[in-house]
């Protein structure tokens, strides 16, 4: 049994004249999570659409768990759970009959069912809310009841759409740990954002997507070193020198460019910290901090993405 | 290359019992079927009443008392019940039908629901049918309703053939609604909006009731020649105009029903039912004869029900999950 959960060769949507997605290579492996990234309408939902069977590829070959989803789309549903962008219930349904009628369309027996869906509600903190109507949850709430029925389904594949899109910081933070929850029960889990910093934090890899096309694709260090350069950003804040001057002919140092007041940005091919105190103390300046700054994705993607336009 | 052809496994019907469930509870559950309840007891209570005491009167001298309460033409209202359900019944299915797809896509469902194991050959099915046994639900009720305030005002029962001559109208009445089910879920199929669907069912529906006839006679005017030589091609005339009658499925109904409920009919054409009314009284058919007479138009409604159906279904197959 291979360890890709999902593999796609060359996969292909076609609307008219315009390529939606454009022969796209993709595996996501057992275990892992992996975020799909782009501007809007760079063909994000469309691939996620493709890998349910949801919409007709117009070329390539898609495996899902050893299913091919144009051909075998049941047995692909069957395992995979997907939480749409946007995702709706039925409003005049509680929780639980909203999930009940999910069970039922999966045809697990009733009693199994009742248990699996209260375990689901509390692992989403809905348990309390479990018999109110689904018309006076929130936002987030919907957005966790969404959670909840991929945990009752049981799947060995979450795909979910912008899951974070419309939430305040703390429900996103929530919504987060729930994903973490679901990758340590063994899920892989694949899903596609906006808010970068968030997918950071829990992606273990991730594909920027741009016009249909895969532009970059690993994990979030790989990426920083494709587009921002392999090397070491510092941020280096000290009063009374210019640190510039002061870092000049550093073996190293390869860029050093001011970033506000009293405060400059160094590249370094390798971990120059300590030369570079040595060299503003040793030069009479008082260093105030000194900050090994992680590649950011969302450096990543504004620097790819301006790039990008630059070129065409 | 052209991926739509490509064999798929798993039936088709796979998570049909959970969808017609649930829609036939929400259907059943909702306030929208006790509006439309409330439609029928206010548009067919009065005829009822009358009609009942009407026969009142006539009691002992009718072999066919019970069906007589839906057909005649009572003193003081001017239209008989079936003609208030040939009116009411579109409106039901209208109601139940309209919204039917195009709801999933509003409250953002369709895309979840479909993403569990069924095809959506299931999810449309399911749905009609679950449409289709609410009309059946609210026909047998009203049905027994009829048949009970008869029972109760006549103070006799219906015989045999009656109630097999009634029940045969039931179907007839359930095939029809099923017609103007798959219409309004056609639009709910094709339209986003609700808005838009419920306006389309409706305007169809008026323009089968109140302008096809109009048309139907115009085009029938036109082919009158200067002069008309012969029976034949009278006759010919006449047969043209039915036929056009009969593209709405409201004369279908009323034609079917005419003769089951009235068994003195031997003949459905050329002449136009309304014409026909009350004009032939003789002997009446045995059931089966009156079965025989009346089976084109039923199998008319039933065809017209699963076209319309297909139709949807094609459409809904090539339609765009996301809302
Ligand atoms: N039904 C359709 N007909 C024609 N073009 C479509 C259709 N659906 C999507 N597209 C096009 O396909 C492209 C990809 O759309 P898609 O929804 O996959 O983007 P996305 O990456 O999910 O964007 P977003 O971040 O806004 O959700 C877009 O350019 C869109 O205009
Ligand atoms: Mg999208």
């Amino acid at each position: 049994m291979s360890d890709n959960v999902i593999e796609v060769h060359g996969l292909t949507k076609v609307y008219g004249a315009a390529h939606a997605v454009n022969a796209i290579d993709l595996t996501i492996r057992r275990g892992e999570i992996f975020g799909l990234l782009g501007p809007n309408g760079a063909g994000k939902t469309t691939t996620i659409l493709m890998l349910l069977g949801l919409t007709e590829t117009s070329g390539g070959t898609v495996d899902v768990l050893g299913f091919d989803p144009v051909r075998q789309p049941l047995e692909v549903k069957r395992r995979v759970g997907y939480l749409p962008d946007a995702v709706g219930f039925y409003d005049h349904l509680t929780a639980r009959e909203n999930l009940i009628y999910t069970a039922r369309l999966l045809d697990i027996p009733r009693r199994e069912a009742d248990q699996r869906i209260m375990e689901a509600l509390r692992s989403v903190d809905l348990a309390d809310v479990a018999d109110k109507r689904v018309s006076t949850f929130s936002r987030g709430m919907r957005q966790r009841l969404g959670i909840a029925e991929i945990v009752m389904k049981r799947a060995e594949v979450a795909i979910l759409d912008e899951p974070t899109s419309g939430l305040d910081p703390h429900a996103t933070f929530e919504l987060l740990e729930m994903i973490r929850r679901l990758k340590k029960s063994g899920v892989a889990v694949l899903l596609s954002s906006h808010l970068l910093d968030r997918v950071q934090s829990v992606c273990d890899r991730v594909a920027l997507f741009n016009k249909g096309r895969i532009a970059l694709m690993g994990t979030v260090v790989e990426l920083a070193n494709q587009v921002l350069g392999a090397g070491h950003p510092l941020l280096v804040e000290a009063t009374g020198i210019d640190v510039a001057e002061a870092l000049s002919g550093t073996p190293g140092v390869q860029q050093v460019v001011p970033a506000g007041e009293g405060a400059w940005r160094v590249t370094a091919d390798r971990d120059v910290r300590a030369e570079v105190a040595r060299r503003i103390v040793t030069a009479g300046g008082a260093l105030t901090r000194l900050a090994d700054l992680q590649p950011s994705l969302e450096e990543v993607y504004t620097r790819y993405f301006q790039e990008a336009r630059h070129a065409a | 290359m052209p991926r739509s052809a490509a064999r798929r496994e798993g039936s088709p019907f796979t998570g049909i019992g959970p969808v017609y469930l649930k829609e036939l509870a929400d259907n059943l559950s909702s306030i929208r079927m006790l509006v439309l309840t409330l439609f029928i007891i206010v548009f067919g209570a009065f005829p009822v009443a009358s009609s009942l005491q009407q026969l009142r009167t006539v009691v002992g001298s009718d072999a066919f008392l019970f069906l007589r309460i839906f057909t005649i033409e009572p003193e003081q209202v001017p239209i008989p019940f079936v003609q208030a359900l040939n009116f009411i019944i579109p409106l039901m299915a209208i109601g139940l039908g309209f919204d039917l797809v195009n709801s999933e896509f509003n409250r953002r469902t369709l895309s979840r629901v479909l993403s569990q194991p069924l095809y959506r050959d299931a999810l449309l099915l399911g749905k009609f049918l679950a449409g289709i046994t609410t009309l059946a639900v609210a026909m047998v009720a009203l049905w027994l309703i009829v048949f009970g305030a008869g029972l109760l005002l006549l103070g006799l029962p219906p015989r045999g053939v009656e109630v097999a001559r009634g029940i045969g109208f039931l179907v007839v009445a359930v095939a029809y609604g099923g017609v103007w089910l798959a219409i309004a879920m056609f639009f709910s199929v094709i339209f986003r909006s609700t808005a838009t669907s419920a306006l389309c069912s409706l305007g169809l529906w008026l323009f089968f009731f109140i302008l096809w006839p109009m048309i139907a006679q115009a085009i029938t005017m036109a082919f009158v020649p200067a002069e008309i030589t012969s029976l034949d091609q009278f006759m010919g005339l006449q047969q043209l105009g039915l036929a056009l009658q009969r593209v709405s499925p409201g004369t279908l109904f009323s034609e079917a029903v005419l003769g089951l409920l009235n068994p003195e009919t031997r003949t459905l054409g050329p002449m136009l039912p309304s014409q026909m009314r009350g004009a032939i009284m003789g002997a009446p058919l045995p059931l089966d004869q009156s079965l025989l007479l009346i089976w084109p138009q039923v199998t008319g409604l039933i065809a017209g029900m699963i076209v319309v159906f297909t139709a949807s279904y094609v459409i809904f197959q090539r339609e765009e999950v996301r809302a």
